[in-house]
């Protein structure tokens, strides 16, 4: 009857439903955008490289505190006897020099690291005010590597995070509420394809990956350097994998439920224990071994492994191969359960 | 197809768990009829029309919509029905414009998006969200959304329903423009008044079963009386029964319900000084007294002793 352009197809009109309605949610907008970059920054800069910090060292003999102080490293205090064993109990010096006839000994925890590596820096920096020559010339060449920091560690992490959270919110979510306002029951009333109405959510969820990928990643290259040393072609391919099986289960949780209150009951019950084992904030190596293989079969598990290997270690497609394969089993099997058991009236 | 109904219903039954809802019903509209099912709640008209609109599956019978059914041609139907459901809440995020045109996009034959929103009378409010609407420019909104894909059948699930006084007419109005145009409606309602202003025909429902059908003159005329003539007593209520008005030419009924007699009555000229003569031969005091023509619902509760609505 009328011309009709192509953004009067079903199926761009569905996908700019789903636009409008994200954009026009700002708590969406926050969670999506600015909650991954306030976690990044706050854990930044609480686990932040600082400057190596000297050791605290105590002693109540002016001479020993003269060649301790030839060591940098060390911070050498002079006190009397009561105070200096009183600073060691209290944790405030991680070792005291006391003179021991005509040697020296030394006041440590050998199981506080600091305290070994004190004892060693002290006897060192005695020994040679003693006139000990060292055989050996040595020189320190520091390397402080960006890619081995927490925060390159964290930014992966919070990524696949980030990938996880959109994707079944906003599936899970966005179609429950139409369910429950029986807006998928009109809609279902109309010649409109089913099909579009899912597809409408892929799409718009491929569109704001995009954003996301962009505002995570971007925020840790600028703020804090954290690399991307593999390619980022196979980059943006994990990422895409990775929404599409967090979309899958999305679906599976939405399909049948009808209240946003027991679909918010199981996406939690989803989420939560992969955001604990997976490894967003520390390494999911320190469960059990007897639990590695769940663990390692879990999504979220999945795709923060690989985005690591990606990001920090440069790898390629085939190391992140089995990781690639538990994503794709992800997608297949949640979509063609979601698909089996989806309630549309 | 002028001759062979729009919508031919034969024996249609569905039941859920705890209720049987609709009760071996048969239904005909005719092309360009306006036709209406008016039943309290509960009466199953939701679930017959929702039957028809192929959303829900019967149990068995038959549905046969424009000479074609849901079992073979459910592409076809779709795009030549126009649907409103009860209790759809559209986007509250979009505009009235943006929700138009989706729906718009749905259909091959279609409207102009800016002629359907004339139609409704929301110009004013085409780049509002629906959020901010009134329950009568959503309730017009949503009737925008039935008629964008130009259809030949319009089903509308209790339309008015919850609306004020002055929207209820609006929307009347453009209901009835609709049907000016030559096109067939089904809908369902509560309001009797509704029914015998918008309907050409009435089945009236009541447990899942049609009790009667015809013109709403004919359902009123069948009652055998054309008037209501309701009395009360106050005080001396008790000694009001039915034993009074036995005798009285021109009552046809008699019903008392909490002190309140209702008296169906042909010639109102005739039954009033009757009944006033044998009230005060009786010294009955009359408290109240009022008259109205019969309606709908007064079929209704002639039928089920009941009324349509509750409240």
């Amino acid at each position: 009857m009328t011309e009709r352009g192509l953004a009067d197809h079903p199926l761009a009109q569905l996908t700019l439903v789903r636009f409008r309605e994200f954009i026009r949610e700002p708590e969406a907008l926050f969670w999506v955008f600015l909650f991954p970059i306030i976690l990044a920054a706050g854990l930044g800069i609480a686990f932040r490289n600082r400057p190596p910090e000297a050791l605290r060292v105590v002693t109540p003999s002016a001479e020993l505190a003269r060649s301790l102080r030839t060591e940098k490293r060390l911070d050498v205090r002079l006190e009397s006897e009561s105070a200096a064993a009183q600073e060691l109990r209290t944790g405030k010096a991680v070792l005291e020099a006391t003179p021991a006839g005509a040697g020296v000994a030394y006041h440590y925890d050998d199981t506080n690291p600091d305290g070994r590596t004190a004892r060693m820096l002290a006897d060192a920096a005695v020994q040679q005010a003693a006139g000990r020559v060292n055989p050996v010339r040595s020189r320190d060449a520091l390397v402080r590597e960006p890619g081995s920091r927490y925060i390159d560690f964290l930014v992966p992490g919070l990524l696949g995070m980030n990938l996880m959270g959109s994707a079944i919110w906003g599936m899970g979510f966005a179609i429950v509420d139409a369910r429950r306002k029986k807006l998928m029951k009109r809609l279902v009333a109309t010649p409109m394809p089913r099909r579009y109405y899912l597809m409408s959510f892929g799409l718009s969820r491929m569109v704001l990956l995009v954003l996301e990928v962009l505002v995570v990643l971007g925020f840790g290259a600028l703020a804090f350097g954290v690399p991307v040393r593999g390619s980022l072609v196979v980059l943006g391919a994990l990422c895409v994998l990775g929404s599409l099986s967090f979309s899958a289960i999305g679906l599976l949780i939405a399909s049948r439920a009808r209240t946003i209150e027991a679909a918010s009951g199981l996406m939690n019950a989803v989420m939560m224990p992969m955001w604990v084992v997976s490894g967003v904030f520390f390494s999911s190596q320190r469960f059990p071994d007897v639990v590695q293989p769940i663990i390692k079969a879990l999504p979220l598990t999945a795709a923060i492994d690989a985005l690591r290997i990606n990001m920090l270690q440069g790898g390629g497609l085939a190391q992140i191969a089995p990781q690639t394969a538990v994503l794709g089993f992800w997608m297949v099997a949640g979509f063609s359960a979601a698909l089996k058991m989806f309630r549309w009236k | 197809m002028p001759d062979a109904a729009a919508l031919r219903v034969r024996n249609l039954r569905k039941a859920y768990s705890d209720v049987v809802a609709v009760d071996g019903i048969d239904l005909e509209v005719h092309p360009a009829e306006c036709f209406g099912l008016l039943g309290p709640n509960g009466a199953g008209k939701t679930t017959t029309i929702e039957i028809c609109e192929g959303l829900t599956d019967a149990d068995s019978g038959d549905v046969e919509l424009l000479g074609l059914t849901w079992k073979r041609d459910a592409a076809e139907l779709r795009q030549r029905l126009g649907i409103q459901l009860q209790e759809t809440q559209l986007s509250d995020k979009l505009t009235v414009r943006e929700t138009i045109r989706l729906f718009r996009s749905f259909f091959r034959r279609c409207a102009e998006v800016r002629d359907v929103i004339g139609r409704v009378q929301l110009e004013e409010k085409a780049s509002s969200r629906v959020g901010s609407l009134s329950g009568g420019q959503k309730q017009r909104l949503a009737l925008a959304c039935a008629l964008v894909g130009d259809p030949d059948f319009l089903f509308l699930d209790e339309p008015t329903t919850g609306l004020d006084p002055q929207a209820r007419r609006q929307l009347w109005d453009l209901i009835d423009q609709f049907r000016a145009s030559g096109r067939t409606i089904l809908l369902t309602t509560h309001y009797m008044d509704e029914a015998e202003r918008l309907c050409d025909r009435v089945a009236i429902m009541d447990h899942g079963k049609v009790i009667a059908l015809g013109t709403p003159r004919e359902l009123i005329a069948s009652i055998g009386a054309d008037h209501l003539l309701e009395i009360s007593a106050a005080e001396s209520a008790a000694r009001l029964d039915s034993q009074v008005f036995i005798g009285i030419d021109s009552i046809r009924d008699v019903r008392i319900e909490d002190g309140v007699v209702r008296l169906m009555v042909t010639e109102l000229h005739r039954a009033v000084p009757a009944v006033l003569d044998e009230l005060s031969r009786r010294r009955i005091p009359l408290a109240e007294l009022r008259t109205h023509s019969a309606t709908l619902e007064d079929v209704f509760v002639t039928l089920t002793g009941r009324h349509l609505r509750d409240d």
